[in-house]
């Protein structure tokens, strides 16, 4: 009989100390249950503004949140030649995409040739290059757009496809810099020696050893300067071409079009497009990102 | 060692070809950024006709009437842009705390949903955001603050979660642990070990929020009816609409004070972290 209290007395506390972690575990489930849906919840309400839109993409309402029947006219007219609004926003498609691409390559290669200068920089001077690094990042767009708009009516420079360009460097260059800047840190100092001590050319050395090693760096300074340059509306509204005045990039042309009293259905259809593509991209990049991560 | 000897001198010489790498950039810095601030300053100092230094263009902006619409735009700007910041901040800390606890959250891909709306071009998310607040019965002409302030968080809150993510995924777990352990109860552990650990991130999520909202004009103007004039937008009237160069660079100049605030107050911050 006492034997049996005295094995009972661990083997209850041992219950009681399985029915708290079988609690504690309760707890633990809601508190995700919680916590995931209001992420999800979230998530629902960032997404809400564009799944408006892309249901009013389905009918030809003239203002959102009228249903005129499902039909696909805002498609078809988005794919006619022959209308205006289709014809401006592909013009502006074209010219945002076409300055992301060419201000984006420009700062990327200007970007990290200096950040590999910087590196090699005595401790004063670097300390200096980064402070102005800093300038565009901290600054104010507005405040770039305005003094570069000054800059080039000053020297009598027309606004024209150059200043645009400078324009989209100055917002882009320096999130180049200090993507590279890391890898630059992070890399071997004696690969590149050893490169140069085994006959290889400067160039060789540094095209060779040393971009290859800070590529990630480069890559994702050029993705943030792509992503920066798609979407920018002030600089672009302050250095666009002038002259002729149409000039549009989406920013621009969405923006113009709110003061009429209904902005064109196109833009429905379009949105729906882009996000359709930028969806499958990112499901496209998520698969190829869990195979690497598999084969490893 | 005759050898070893000119290696190393050709080493040094490629060492110094090297640092020529940043010339360009470095005279793309000096055009570019650093002389036309300049220029701001010169514009906003000098005399028009005369190119005299004055303070005339700020007592043109601070002085008289033109005073009221001045301190009216001023006082809406550090508004919009404080409340955006607080509440993106107060939205973005637990969504990011959840996405970073491994025990929650092991699916990277529900971060980048959170940044996928970037990707889609911020003028025509507002048109949406827009109109989805006229069919809940919010119309901007009538609550222009309430509506300004939804579409601004809406439009930064990817920008303040990702720096707080970024500092949760950091964090020490084995401290929250021990002050749970030692006894405090979870509220205590939030606030005396979890938001101190934090605040490099929450501090890097308000600059990403602050100084840019008053840049965005274009979200107030669609969404207040015009009614609600940023920094931004007054620039914007005065320059491109008005040609006042001059006193579009003092407004220009105040701002380039407070962004100088900004920094020093980031900074402060940092340096604290850093004496721990």
């Amino acid at each position: 009989m006492e034997k049996e209290v005295v094995m009972n007395a661990p083997n209850q506390e041992m219950e009681e100390t399985n029915r708290s972690l079988m609690r504690r575990e309760k707890g633990e489930k809601a508190k995700k249950f919680t916590a995931l849906t209001f992420v999800w919840i979230m998530l629902i309400v960032m997404y809400l503004p564009i799944m408006y839109l892309i249901l009013f993409s389905f009918t030809d309402a003239d203002v959102i949140g009228e249903w005129q029947g499902f039909n696909f006219d805002c498609y078809a007219t988005l794919f006619n030649s022959n209308n205006a609004n289709a014809k401006d926003i592909w013009g502006a498609t074209w010219n945002t995409a076409w300055v992301a691409i060419v201000a984006s390559t420009l700062s990327t290669v200007l970007g990290t040739a200096g950040a590999i200068g910087m590196h090699f920089l005595g401790k004063k001077l670097k300390a200096v290059f980064n402070f102005a690094n800093e300038i565009p990042i901290v600054n104010a767009e507005i405040v770039m757009a305005l003094s570069l708009c000054i800059l080039f009516g000053l020297l009598g420079l027309p606004k024209n496809a150059f200043s645009l360009i400078v324009g989209h460097m100055v917002l882009t260059i320096p999130f180049v810099v200090i993507n590279v800047q890391p890898k630059l840190e992070q890399m071997d100092p004696s690969l590149y020696e050893a490169a140069m001590d085994l006959g290889a050319s400067r160039s060789g050395a540094l095209f060779k050893v040393m971009v290859p090693d800070i590529m990630p760096g480069i890559f994702s300074g050029f993705m943030i300067s792509m992503t920066l340059s798609l979407d920018d509306y002030v600089i672009t509204e302050f250095t666009k071409p002038s002259e002729g005045s149409d000039f549009q990039t989406i920013s621009t042309y969405v923006q113009s079009t709110l003061s009429r009293s209904t902005p064109p259905i196109q833009i429905r259809s379009f949105t729906t497009i882009i996000f359709v593509l930028i969806v499958l991209v990112m499901i496209g990049y998520t698969i190829v990102n869990n195979r690497k991560a598999k084969k490893i | 060692m005759e050898a070893t000897k000119t290696l190393s001198r050709n080493k040094g010489v490629v060492r110094e070809t090297r640092k020529w790498l940043c010339m360009p950039y470095g005279v793309f810095l000096i055009l570019f950024i650093i002389l036309p601030i300049l220029l701001i300053f010169y514009y906003a100092f000098t005399d028009a006709r005369t190119g005299a230094f004055t303070l005339g263009n700020f007592a043109a902006l601070f002085e008289g009437d033109s005073s009221v619409t001045t301190f009216k735009v001023i006082g809406q700007s550090l508004g919009v842009a404080a409340l955006t910041t607080v509440i993106c901040i107060l939205i973005a800390y637990p969504i990011a705390y959840i996405l970073a606890n491994s025990k929650w959250n092991k699916n990277i891909v529900l971060v980048y949903l959170f940044l996928l709306p970037m990707w889609i071009n911020f003028v025509i998310r507002t048109i949406a955001t827009k109109q989805l607040l006229i069919f809940f019965g919010l119309d901007p002409a009538l609550h222009p603050w309430v509506c300004s302030i939804i579409g601004m968080v809406y439009n930064y809150l990817p920008f303040a979660i990702l720096p707080l993510y970024n500092t949760m995924l950091k964090l020490d777990k084995s401290q929250i642990e021990a002050a749970a352990d030692l006894g405090a109860s979870p509220v205590q552990v939030f606030f005396k070990t979890i938001v101190p650990m934090t605040v490099p991130g929450i501090v890097s999520a308000a600059t990403m929020t602050f100084m840019p909202t008053m840049s965005s004009y274009v979200i107030t103007d669609a969404l207040s009816g015009r009614t609600i004039t940023l920094i931004g937008g007054q620039i914007e009237n005065m320059f491109l609409n008005g040609a006042q160069q001059d006193l579009a660079s003092v407004y220009a100049v105040i701002m380039l004070a407070l962004i100088g605030l900004s920094v020093v107050f980031e900074n402060l911050f940092s340096e604290k972290k850093g004496a721990r």
